[in-house]
């Protein structure tokens, strides 16, 4: 086989690929709009994906407040300008803005996307998802559906917790270890945020909620080849959605504050 | 309008170059228990997905009390499926269901039941199938292999289906026990008057459970007949397989190839 070949054949299985991603994807918000809903389900995945979460996703954002607010302070003290309502501004706007939603939705994807790939993949290989046909059920309504629309309305709720706890962190280092006034630094992070700053974060936690579930489900649903295929699935669900979650916030920025 | 409860015709599916079902035919008439026999990757497995709708044939046709269910839409396929109970090889439970949630399962996802109505025409199920009432809180995941075929008979019964397709009920659980799943075969059969439709190469399972034998060779109906003349077929094929001979006309597949 010749170097074109192999390339022609890796570009016809990657447009393979997205064309059966965008489908999956198409097939999937249709069944989110229609009936019948599984409430019941849709409730258990918001505790698996939203609440259990929240013990991970405050870890996370508390140092990563934490050191923001250490290392900035560094940058500021070599150049000697004045640091104190600087670093609050720093600390609160790459929170809500960037390091938030991003590192949320890494963890998510991580804790997540990875569980729903493999609990879906078994499902896959030990016919469970044939079961359902012959019971008569949609396999995307059944368990596609109650994923996606989980993620997409748990996340943001998650990013709202972590935004606030990311601040607290940075808010510690602050007061405790750099010695700064607290009600200056709080006042001077709450004038500094402005609602595009929180929303734009939001729509962040929102679309990283479904690509996390999306491809969780996707990888699940066509994994094959028993113990293996799962944890390939798995692999893929994990390295797919962070990717995505890295170009896509990269968009969604350029998006909101661009101009 | 016609009799026929399950229609193939010259139904074709390969994957990729393996060519598995090349031209099967089989009619299977209302009441009937039809055993399909055949050696392991001689297609029978494809032919009830292909039935169920889990894979699409390449050609050909296969009707469902003379519907056509090729290619048919969602909403037609959940329709026809609600006739038809499938009991999988491995069972197929799901492991994040109680026995009982399980039993249940296609009363209250496939067709709307609430709970409370439902979880006493599975318990009935599960009583049928011989499993009493310790069992109903127990996670699939606690019970032996052949407990779990039980289980998975009663769910496939618990929606009353007018057709039951059995993948290999007695591979993979002790004799005994494939002795009762056979007898809650045929008691299940008789009960409700579904027609059968039955998968496997064990010998003694399928001349207990069927009225009518077929035998799946490289793809192809070879053999068709009543359960008593299969001693008596005329066919190399079909006396190679029941009498389990090394030798003898079919080509076993080496894996190395």
């Amino acid at each position: 086989m010749t170097a074109v070949q192999t390339v022609g054949r890796l570009f016809l299985a990657f447009l393979e690929m997205v064309g059966q991603v965008t489908v999956f994807t198409l097939v999937a918000i249709s069944h989110c709009l229609r009936p019948p809903f599984y409430f019941r389900l849709i409730g258990r995945q918001m505790m698996e994906i939203g609440y259990y979460s929240l013990p991970v996703i405050a870890l996370t954002t508390l140092f990563a407040g934490m050191v923001l607010a250490l290392q900035s302070y560094t940058g500021f003290a070599r150049n000697s300008v004045g640091a104190e309502s600087a670093i609050a501004e720093i600390v609160v706007l790459s929170i809500t803005r960037e390091l938030g939603p991003v590192l949320a939705g890494l963890m998510v994807a991580a804790r997540v996307g990875s569980s729903i790939a493999a609990e879906i993949g078994t499902m896959r290989v030990t016919e469970q998802i044939d079961a359902l046909v012959t019971l008569s059920t949609n396999p995307y309504k059944y368990l596609v559906t109650p994923r996606v629309l989980a993620g997409v309305f748990t996340m943001p709720l998650l990013i709202v917790v972590g935004d606030i706890i990311g601040v607290f962190g940075g808010y510690i280092v602050s007061i405790y270890k750099l010695g700064f006034n607290p009600t200056l630094y709080l006042k001077t992070s709450w004038d500094k945020l402005f609602l595009e700053d929180v929303t734009c974060g939001l729509v962040k936690a929102a679309v990283f909620g479904f690509i996390v579930t999306l491809m969780g489900c996707y990888q699940g649903y066509h994994s094959r080849g028993g113990a293996q295929g799962v944890g390939t699935a798995t692999i893929n669900s994990v390295v797919s959605s962070s990717i995505l979650i890295l170009i896509l916030n990269y968009l969604i920025s350029a998006m909101f504050f661009g101009t | 309008m016609t009799d026929i409860r399950i229609s193939l015709k010259d139904v074709h599916k390969r994957f990729s170059t393996k060519v598995v079902l090349d031209g099967v035919n089989l009619d299977i008439m209302p009441g009937e228990s039809v055993v399909i026999i055949g050696g392991s990757g001689s297609g029978k497995s494809v032919t009830l997905k292909c039935i169920l709708g889990l894979l699409t044939p390449d050609s050909g046709d296969i009707e469902v009390d003379g519907e056509s269910v090729v290619g048919i839409g969602d909403r037609e396929r959940e329709h026809i499926n609600a006739k038809i109970g499938m009991l999988f090889q491995s069972a197929a439970l799901f492991d994040s269901l109680t026995v009982w949630e399980n039993a249940a399962f296609g009363l209250i996802a496939g067709k709307g039941m609430s709970r409370r109505d439902a979880q006493p025409i599975a318990m009935e199920k599960l009583a049928l199938v011989g499993l009493d009432d310790k069992y109903a809180m127990m996670s699939p995941a606690d019970l032996s292999g052949g407990m779990r075929k039980r289980v998975g008979l009663a769910r496939a019964i618990a929606i009353e289906p007018e057709i039951l397709f059995f993948d290999e009920p007695t591979t993979g659980i002790d004799p005994i026990m494939g002795d009762i799943i056979n007898e809650l075969i045929i008691k299940c059969c008789d009960e409700t008057g579904a027609t059968a439709l039955t998968i496997t190469h064990d010998m003694a399972s399928a001349r207990k459970i069927s009225d009518r034998i077929a035998m799946l060779y490289k793809g192809k109906i070879v053999w068709d007949g009543p359960t008593r003349e299969i001693d008596n077929a005329d066919n190399a094929i079909v006396q190679q397989f029941i009498h389990g001979r090394a030798e003898g006309p079919i080509e076993i597949e080496s894996r190395r190839a």
